[in-house]
């Protein structure tokens, strides 16, 4: 492990620490229900972070192929969380087996042998074509134009977009070569910095409502703080990164920006099946799907500026 | 070690969550019944109990499936402990309760499926008198109703490949016992403990 790396997971260990001693005053300190609930909702977030954090960081110390069966299983996981949500039929049977089990696989093995051309395509062009003939084989037409949209864009958020966080260990930037995980890295550290913070600025200081009926715990105040935080936060560790401090700064920018959007689509989408959270895996956070949404926004766009602007 | 497997693989599947209603069960022998859409439903039902109770619960089956043989009886036999029941050709010789009550009586838990056959999607139907028959024999047993929820989209009638589909299922609190009530009655009011159960 390099010295950058020791450092950054040096950080990431004194964040939760810092985390997990407040919530341990805290719980010393709080009165009545209310509160109680409040800190013990905060100390089971933060072990779930000590958990994630170990996962992650654990899978990018092991190597590439880890990390993108990580990945792997996140979208599993994702995906699996968005489907039960989606009310299928039995017509789609057939067209989520593929998905599931050929097609998600297939994404991330042309990840692991590092095929560019076939990552990008495989699932906009031949997912997208092959779903909607599975399904028309099975001869269900009721709803048939939904259900197909619905299994294709499960595909492509839980799976294709956040496959982009992990594909950028195969970009070869001149002079930061062998170091792609610090840069992934760098992408997860903002997102959820940001997610962390506006949340915390949102209760400390949320006064004005950006979108009550889609997220009402989403306000300018939180976004504006979240967002300010995260930017320090990127540009803080801009040394490991191929960006000068001013790019990481920008960069962080436009990380924050998608992941904002991320989150609040995909809780239009919570909204519209009447649904607080994705699922309950994760004590605390909800589903996989609740605490990687924003990155399934920021990862692609992220992934494209750096390949445009700092690929050879 | 395949019981682990067996577990591990409809965790991945299903995400599956136990859902207690009722007090979470100990010591208490009982019956636990449930709605019926899936081959994989008391798999499923097995795999999300505390492994303590599953160790002394064993699902009641039908012979004429499970009994060929080959691998799919030596999982009935050793992994599942299933209690193997005839449906078919039922003689006094093979009368389906015989087996049911002689587990009872050994101080097993059982998991049964009273529709008697799967019911894809919608309402659960009505529930065969076995389940009464039981009941009668067995005063101190408790029957617990339990509401399996979204398996059938996992593994639908006539397919053989399982999609992954987050479930739950869902525990109820034992049935009230009610002295000289109708079989009717038993069944209906069963059957309505256990759609009350159902998530709304």
């Amino acid at each position: 492990m390099n010295h950058e790396a020791k450092l950054l997971l040096g950080i990431v260990a004194g964040f939760l620490a810092a985390g997990s001693i407040t919530g341990a005053i805290l719980k010393s300190r709080v009165t009545g229900d209310a509160g109680r609930k409040v800190v013990e909702n905060l100390v089971s977030r933060v072990n779930a972070w000590w958990i994630m954090c170990a996962v992650f960081g654990g899978a990018l110390m092991i190597g590439p192929v880890a990390t993108v069966v990580m990945f792997a299983l996140t979208s599993f996981l994702a995906l699996r969380e968005f489907i039960t949500l989606t009310p299928t039929r039995r017509g789609d049977h057939r067209a989520l087996f593929w998905a599931f089990f050929i097609i998600t696989p297939l994404h991330y093995w042309t990840l692991a042998t590092e095929w560019y051309g076939l990552f990008v395509i495989l699932i906009p062009v031949y997912a997208f074509l092959f779903i909607p003939m599975r399904n028309a084989l099975a001869g269900d037409t009721e709803r048939f134009l939904e259900r197909t949209a619905k299994i294709q864009w499960g595909l492509m958020v839980a799976v294709y977009f956040a496959s982009h966080a992990p594909a950028l260990l195969i970009l070869r930037i001149p002079g930061y070569e062998g170091r792609g995980a610090l840069l992934l890295f760098f992408l997860v550290f903002v997102v959820q910095v940001s997610d962390v913070f506006q949340y915390v600025w949102g209760k400390l200081c949320g006064r004005t409502k950006l979108a009550p009926h889609v997220s009402p715990s989403k306000t300018v105040e939180g976004l504006v703080g979240g967002g300010l935080s995260a930017c320090v936060a990127g540009a803080a560790i801009w040394w490991a990164t191929p960006f000068t401090l001013v790019q990481a700064a920008g960069m962080s920018a436009v990380i924050v920006l998608m992941g904002f959007f991320g989150g609040l689509v995909m809780s239009a989408v919570k909204r519209d099946r009447g649904v607080k959270d994705y699922g309950d895996i994760i004590p605390g956070h909800g589903g996989v799907f609740d605490r990687i949404d924003s990155l399934c926004f920021a990862a692609p766009v992220f992934f494209h500026i750096v390949r445009w602007c700092f690929e050879a | 070690m395949t019981a682990s497997l067996i577990v591990f693989l409809a965790r991945l599947l299903t995400g599956v969550r136990a859902r207690w209603s009722g007090e979470l069960p100990g010591s208490r022998q009982s019956v636990f019944f449930a709605n019926h859409t899936s081959n994989l439903d008391f798999v499923l039902l097995w795999a999300s109990m505390p492994p303590a109770l599953r160790a002394k619960t064993r699902p009641v089956a039908a012979a004429d499936y499970w009994r060929n043989g080959g691998i799919r009886q030596r999982l009935a036999d050793d992994v599942f402990r299933a209690v193997l029941i005839e449906r078919h050709r039922v003689t006094k010789a093979t009368n389906p309760l015989a087996p049911m009550l002689g587990a009872l009586a050994d101080g097993d838990s059982l998991i049964i499926f009273p529709e008697g056959t799967r019911n894809p999607g919608g309402e659960p139907g009505e529930f065969k008198p076995g389940l009464f028959h039981i009941a009668r024999a067995c005063p101190s047993v408790d029957f617990v109703p339990v509401f399996i929820e979204n398996l059938n989209r996992v593994l639908p009638k006539g397919e053989i490949l399982p999609v992954p589909v987050l479930c739950s299922v869902h525990f109820g609190a034992p049935l009230p016992r009610i002295a000289d009530e109708t079989k009717a009655a038993f069944l209906a009011r069963a059957r309505e403990a256990l759609l009350a159960l159902r998530p709304l």
